[in-house]
């Protein structure tokens, strides 16, 4: 039986902790992701889970924590936003690059500066070449449902890599909304119990995690990394699949809506997917063939499959929530339309950045920016690459 | 009443308005409609003015973004009328709510000519005779269930009963003040 309820996102994300109880949880609190642990602490103080709760010093201890729990093999998992994220940078990589299954909530806050506490993927899009799987939600129940599936991902013998699950901060961490969770049984039973097949606690298999490496052995351990990161595509979408036959929620790599027939898509990632949908509705009415493609999936990311879908498209926004500053758009604007660029598709394309430091996203600018495709694919409109969304003149 | 009801709150930080807002989404949530409460942040100062949200529909919520054109507004402090634009957007067929101890005719000149209804409670007296203390957020969100009619004040008060019994599981002592000020707003907001 599915339960009804309503709470912010960082309640669900606390509350799928709960019921998959994992071994250890390191933790620093930052806003917005500061609840998640405060949560947690309080479950584990209260008896509702035996969680090995540690209250750290700083985000890198946090992440080398977790790094040598899991390296023990114990099932792990922390959670970080923005500055946090940052601060554990280095051991980021080596978590990725020793092949801990890691599991982490990141509430997702725009990196410094000007100082700013809100929404942004700046964070995690930072950490894109970190050896991370990075899964994005649009709201509480994607957060809730991403957080069960992690483990299941991060753990499979052919994956064997951390995972970051993320939402946007304030926008859906914060905002208390309608969400159906799963009862703990079946919960328990989907998530399973951790098996780790190499672990430093084993006597009778001595081993090292993280020791130096030569330049004849580096290069093959990344090109391994590498391949098993491609392997969890398909792992993905088993978890998935599985993961709907226990709720009822399907979910792949990315979401389309109203894709069968558009002419002028946008491709987004996070909360702003919610909004979209609701202009995509009302231009519908006008009939405008508009949609959407909401990219789950960053890392491994599934250029070629993003390519199809976009593929029967005139004109396709790419809207990056972060600032490269690499003088030609945004993270998801380059890959895509580099993996456009393979497929090679025909749709005009246009990288847009918007929502940085929480800015803003209304229903009818959304609206705009498919009537700006539309003039796009006609010839009456040009883009000077790459603008931003609602900035203020 | 409409599929969708969207409400705006301006209070000053401290004052619990964002509370309110949440919990309106929560009593609204009892009553099986789809809700969204949620604050917009700042840099968060005792004090500073604040802004919290609702939505309440009978379909699913998908949009996330700020409220623009709010059906109805709720201000907690009613010196926010002289630095913030609590109209802007409202709809002249909703209302707006302000807790004070002035009269409706003092307010309206600070009310950009706003056409719609203007309601008025005065927070701080409900709160002294029912509950001996200064919390606005109370009997605001009794009186926003009572002009906005997102729920029958019946059901909102057995709601809130079961709710505050929940929350003061610890202090049962507080619940029967909070239900008098509820009670007291409900018949005490004036248009």
């Amino acid at each position: 039986m599915a339960i009804r309820t309503r709470m912010s996102g960082n309640e669900a994300t606390a509350e799928a902790i709960r019921q998959i109880n994992p071994d250890v949880m390191p933790a620093f609190p930052i806003t917005p992701s500061t609840e998640i642990p405060q949560m947690v602490s309080t479950m584990v103080a209260n008896g509702q889970i035996d969680t090995e709760f540690v209250p750290v010093e700083s985000e890198h201890s946090s992440m080398s924590a977790a790094i040598g729990a899991s390296a023990a093999g114990a099932r792990t998992l922390t959670a970080t936003s923005s500055a946090g994220l940052a601060l554990m940078w280095e051991v980021v990589y080596v978590a990725a690059s020793s092949r801990q299954p890691i599991v982490m909530a990141v509430v997702n806050r725009g990196l410094t500066g000007p100082l700013n506490i809100n929404a942004e993927h700046s964070d995690s899009m930072g950490a894109r070449d970190s050896g991370w799987i990075q899964i994005y939600g649009e709201n509480n129940q994607e957060a809730y449902d991403n957080m069960l599936q992690a483990f299941r991902i991060a753990e499979d013998p052919k994956v064997h890599l951390p995972v970051m699950i993320c939402q946007d901060g304030f926008i859906t961490s914060h905002a208390v909304e309608n969400i159906s969770l799963l009862e703990d049984g079946p919960v328990k039973e989907f998530v399973g119990s951790y098996e780790p097949e190499h672990y430093l606690l084993n006597g009778e298999e001595p081993m090292a995690v993280g020791p130096y490496a030569v330049s004849a052995y580096c290069m093959e351990a990344k090109k391994a990394q590498a391949e098993a990161m491609i392997r969890s595509k398909e792992v993905i979408l088993q978890v998935a699949r599985e993961f709907e036959e226990i709720s009822g929620r399907g979910y792949g790599l990315f979401e389309e809506y109203q894709m069968e027939d558009a002419e002028y898509a946008v491709v987004a990632i996070g909360s702003v997917c919610g909004t979209t949908k609701d202009a995509i509705d009302r231009l519908r009415e006008q009939g405008v063939k508009a949609g959407l493609v909401k990219v789950r999936v960053f890392r491994p990311f599934p250029g070629e499959e993003l390519a199809e879908a976009l593929k029967g498209c005139k004109a396709v926004a790419i809207m990056d929530r972060c600032e490269s500053y690499s003088a030609q758009g945004g993270p998801l604007g380059a890959e895509l339309m580099a993996a456009m660029y393979r497929a090679k598709a025909t749709a005009e394309t246009v990288n847009i950045v918007y929502g940085l430091s929480g800015r803003d996203v209304r229903v009818e600018d959304m609206m705009q920016v498919y009537e700006d495709l539309k003039g796009l694919a006609e010839g009456r409109k040009t883009f000077e690459q790459y603008p931003y969304l609602g900035l203020r003149e | 009443m409409a599929s969708l009801t969207e409400i705006r709150w301006h209070g000053r930080g401290g004052q619990g308005a964002k509370t309110a807002a949440l919990l309106l989404a929560d009593v609204a949530f009892q009553t099986g409609k789809h809700v969204q409460g949620f604050p917009e942040y700042g840099p968060e100062r005792m004090g500073a003015p604040i802004t919290a949200y609702d939505r309440i529909s009978d379909q699913e919520i998908r949009v996330h973004s700020n409220i623009y054109e709010p059906d109805y507004v709720a201000v907690v402090d009613d010196t926010l009328l002289h630095c913030v634009d609590v109209t802007g957007g409202l709809k002249e067929s909703g209302g707006i709510l302000i807790n004070t101890d002035k009269t409706k005719e003092e307010l309206l000149p600070l009310l950009h000519g706003y056409q719609g209804k203007v309601y008025t409670i005065n927070a701080r007296k409900v709160c002294m005779e029912t509950m001996g203390s200064y919390f606005p957020n109370t009997p605001m969100l009794a009186a926003m269930v009572k002009i906005s009619g997102v729920m029958e004040p019946e059901i909102f008060l057995k709601e809130m009963e079961a709710s505050l019994a929940h929350k003061f599981a610890k202090k049962p002592e507080v619940l029967a003040g909070n239900m008098a000020a509820l009670e007291a707003a409900l018949r005490e907001v004036r248009e």
